[in-house]
Parts: structure tokens; sequence; C-alpha cells
């Protein structure tokens, strides 16, 4: 028998990975060993579905246990890896016990970023993350509770839309002068917060906090920023996430505010690769590009499985991201960043819209609203580097699609 | 629960007990069926769950939304008009006997 793979980490990279291991010709053991103590989830419904108790562990798990003995993959959860000797190709866990692997992928994702400031450790202070996280959630969203979200990114908007369902009182906190000011337009944000407003969600832009307050029970009682303060039974941090790349930096792997990989999933070991939320990855030109998202997880996973065989699979198509509020899906594929001109197709009064962003006569994103058919032809525009002219985009005749293929 | 079958791409016919209110997709990963990717949870957002839906039960299947159709334009394998996304069809009892093909590729 050889010595197995070993993948470190069973989110949806690790899984993904074991499963693009055994597609790709690999007959030996292959290990999935995980920190959590759930099988691999799915991690998106995490912060729409599980908060609102429409769905029980087994319909996220991604896969059910009747497939890993299928696959002959072997799934140990609940164990920590604290330490890669990468002379002797071994990993050492948390309770001593050393194994050895033919090759080895870490994929041990990100965790939330925590505030520094007074009152960041008080009773009633959550983030979200993992399954652990959203149930612990899930169970405080009672109606009257009074939630205030710090940051208006992706999760924190996603919470607030489930939250105020659920009857909670949602005051969202902004440091910035939009919602979701990082990864889209200005139209887009305020499409967002008109929506959110509609829905009984406040958010308070130009709003730094300065601090959590809490009562004599080490609770969390409210909130101070700079634009006042708010009462608040319970607060969500949402300020982005943290590549976990401490083992692999401990390890002597380069790491830059995550593992760093080529456009293969080859850490700076090529004996040892990297996928999804843990990873930066080093563009041709030099440049680092950080992504967390399904996209990344997925094709990183299929291209470290094939670096591990051998081959060179690069992951090199344009990155694509969604979020979902208030059954409202926004699409992004490209970037908006740096854009000098823009132009609007469909109708926002309507809430069916996108917006098609160019640089130096060059498309670069799309973000679209509830308009799947123009999210999925920019997609194909843009991996195919296909020049669209503003003017088609504005033709409501101009059939994108068609173009896409054409 | 309800019986369904699944025909995963390499043609072995695997019958199982669905739990009504489930997704088609959850079912099949549940139930380990190869074919079925579902990167995205279920979210309408990967086109990776394709499925043919056949036999009588197919009627009581409810039509694809718009974000379905237009996720089903751009499926890798042959779309056909009994394409779906298996994420997108919750499990009700008048589906017994469904039949569900599993697309050759999904990506």
């Amino acid at each position: 028998m050889s010595d197995p793979m070993v993948i470190v980490g069973a989110g949806q990279a690790g899984l993904q990975l074991a499963e693009s291991l055994r597609a790709e010709g690999w007959q030996g053991p292959i290990r999935l060993i995980g920190a959590e103590t759930h099988a691999p989830y799915h991690r998106p419904p995490l912060s729409k579905a599980w908060l609102l108790g429409e769905a029980v562990e087994a319909q996220i798990t991604i896969r059910g246990p009747e497939f890993f003995a299928r696959k002959g993959l072997e799934l140990e959860t609940g164990t920590r890896v604290v330490a890669i000797d990468r002379a002797a190709r071994t990993i050492t866990f948390a309770d001593g016990r050393v194994e050895v692997w033919a090759g080895l992928a870490l994929t041990t994702g990100a965790a939330a970023r925590r505030l520094s400031m007074p009152g960041a450790e008080l009773a009633g202070v959550l983030t979200l993350r993992d399954l652990d996280d959203a149930s612990r959630l899930h169970g405080r969203l009672v109606p009257g509770a009074r939630l205030v979200v710090i940051g208006a990114g992706f999760i924190g908007l996603e919470v607030a839309a489930a939250a105020v369902k659920r009857e909670v009182e949602v005051t969202v906190i902004e440091a910035a002068s939009r919602p979701m000011a990082r990864v889209v337009s200005e139209p887009i944000s305020a499409f967002y917060t008109d929506l959110h407003a509609r829905n009984g969600v406040r958010i308070v832009t130009d709003a730094a906090v300065t601090g959590l307050i809490g009562d004599a029970m080490g609770h969390v009682r409210s909130v101070a920023t700079s634009a006042g303060e708010f009462p608040a039974d319970l607060v969500l941090v949402g300020v982005g996430a943290v590549a976990r790349d401490d083992l692999a930096a401990a390890a002597g792997l380069a790491c830059d505010r995550g593992i760093v990989v080529d456009a293969c999933a080859r850490t700076s070991d090529p004996a040892i690769v990297a996928a999804g939320d843990c990873t930066v990855r080093r563009r041709v030109d030099g440049s680092l590009v950080r992504l967390e998202s399904v996209q990344n997880a997925v094709e990183q996973a299929k291209s470290a499985a094939a670096a591990l065989m051998g081959r060179d699979r690069p992951f090199e198509a344009t990155p694509w991201f969604w979020s979902d509020q208030y059954g409202v899906k926004l699409q992004m594929v490209g970037t908006s960043a740096g854009h000098d001109h823009m132009r609007l197709r469909g109708d926002p009064g309507e809430g069916r819209f996108s917006i098609f962003y160019w640089r130096d006569g060059r498309l670069i994103g799309v973000d679209s609203v509830d308009r799947a058919q123009d999210h999925l032809a920019a997609r194909k525009i843009l991996d195919r580097g296909l020049d669209l002219a503003p003017e088609a985009v504005a033709d409501p005749a101009v059939d994108l699609g068609a173009f896409a293929r054409g | 629960m309800v019986k369904v079958m699944f025909v995963e791409p390499s043609g072995d016919e695997i019958e199982v007990e669905a739990q009504e209110g489930w997704s088609l997709m959850q079912v099949a990963q549940s139930k380990g069926i190869d074919g079925i990717e579902a990167e995205c949870g279920g979210s309408c957002a990967c086109a990776t769950c394709h499925c043919y839906v056949e036999g009588e039960a197919a009627a009581a299947v409810p039509p694809p939304g718009e974000g379905e159709l237009a996720m089903l334009d751009n499926v890798a394998a042959e779309r056909r008009p009994n394409s779906r996304l298996s994420c997108q069809i919750r499990v009700t009892p008048e589906m017994a006997g469904l039949v569900l093909r599993v697309a050759e590729v999904q990506s």
C-alpha cells in the first residue's frame, strides 16, 4: 500500500481536492483531515437558509457518507494538524501522532477577522464563518432582539436580511460611505441601501466603530461609533476574513496574508499544494490576488489535485461571486475597481439590471441584479477576452448570450 | 419519503428514498450519486447539478423559474426540453417514480 495523499482542511476546497485526486487517477489512500467536527458542508447557506431554519445539516453536507465509501476517501473530523515536516514528509497531529504523506495539500480556509478594540470579547459579540457560528447566531435571532451588524459586506448584509425576516431589529454600521464599497460600484450600493431600507434594515454609513459597551454581566449592551451609540442585544462582526496560513508559515512555506501559490496551486515547495480561502495567488506579472469564493475553492482544488499528480492545470478564469439578499440575486464577475466608463442594461426600477464596466476601452467587470443571463454572458465574454462595445450593452435588442458564444 | 431514481452518467440506476421538502440535488448528494457536482450548494449560481427529468412523474415537477432558465442556457452538456437544475426542484409526494438522468458533464 502506498503512502496516502493527505489533505489538511475538510472544507469545500479540501473535499474537491480529494474527489479530483481520484478523478485524476490516484489509486492510493486519500486522507481528508478537518478540525471541525462536521463533514464538509456548503458554506454559502450559513448566512441565508441556515439562519432562517430552512435547512438541516444533512441538506448542506456536500457529500453523504455513502459517497466517501464509494470513492474510498477517508475523512477524519475534529482533528487538528499542528506541524508539517517537509524533509521527512510527515504531519504531526495535536495528539502527537505522526503520519507520512506521499503528497500534501493545505486547504485550511480562513478565520473571521475580529475587532481589536475595547469590548470586542464581550458576550453577545459574534462572528460568522462556520456551521457552529451559524447555529449560535440562529439561536439568538429572536423576535424583538436588537442586532447591530458591524460591516456592510456580503456576510453582514446577508445576515441582516435573514435577521429582519425573523423580526429582529437590525442596524448595520459601515465605516465606508456606502455598502459593499470594496466590490461593487455606487449605483449597485445605492440599490442595496434602498432594498434594505424597504425591508426595515437601516444602514448607517461613514460610521467608525470606536468600542463595544457591556453591562454588569459582561454582555454587550451597545456599540459606540463616530455617528453615535447604538443599543444592541447582539452584535455580528462582519469585517472580513484572515487566511489560515500559520501551519504553512511555520513549515517555511512562502506566505503573504495567505499561502502563496502559482496558477497551478503549487506552494513555494512544489511537493505541497494549497487551495481555497487560505491561499493568495501569484500572477504572471508578480502581483498577488486573494480570492474568497466557491469558484476559487473548487477550481484551485482541481488544479492542486492535478499538480499532485504531476500535471499542470492552471486556473486563471475571471473571478465570479454572488450574494443573496431578500431573494434578490447579486452576481459579479471581474471587477468594477478602476473603471473609467460604465453602462446600464435593464431597469433598476424593476429590480433587474446589470452594470458593465470598462477601463481603457476594455471590459473589466459586470455586476448583475437578478439578471443571470447577463452575468453568464459576461463570464464568457471576459474569459474569452472578447471586445464588447458599450453601445451593444445599452441596446436591449442585442443578444449578449449569442455574442458571447459567437 | 418519495421513491425517485437517479441514472448516473455511467448508466447505473440507483433508486432512492427522497425526503419531502429537500431539493433533488440535496437528495443526490446525501445518497452519494455520481455526476452531480453542485458547486454552489443550491444557490442557482453554477449550473453543475444538471439532470434530465423523465417518466410520467415529470409532469408533477413545477416549471423552471427565470434564474434557472438563464442558468440552463449555459449548462456544459446538451440542453434538452427536459433539462433541469436539480437544486431548484423540491421533492413532493407527486414526484414518486420520477427518473433523473444525470447529465454526462457538468463543467
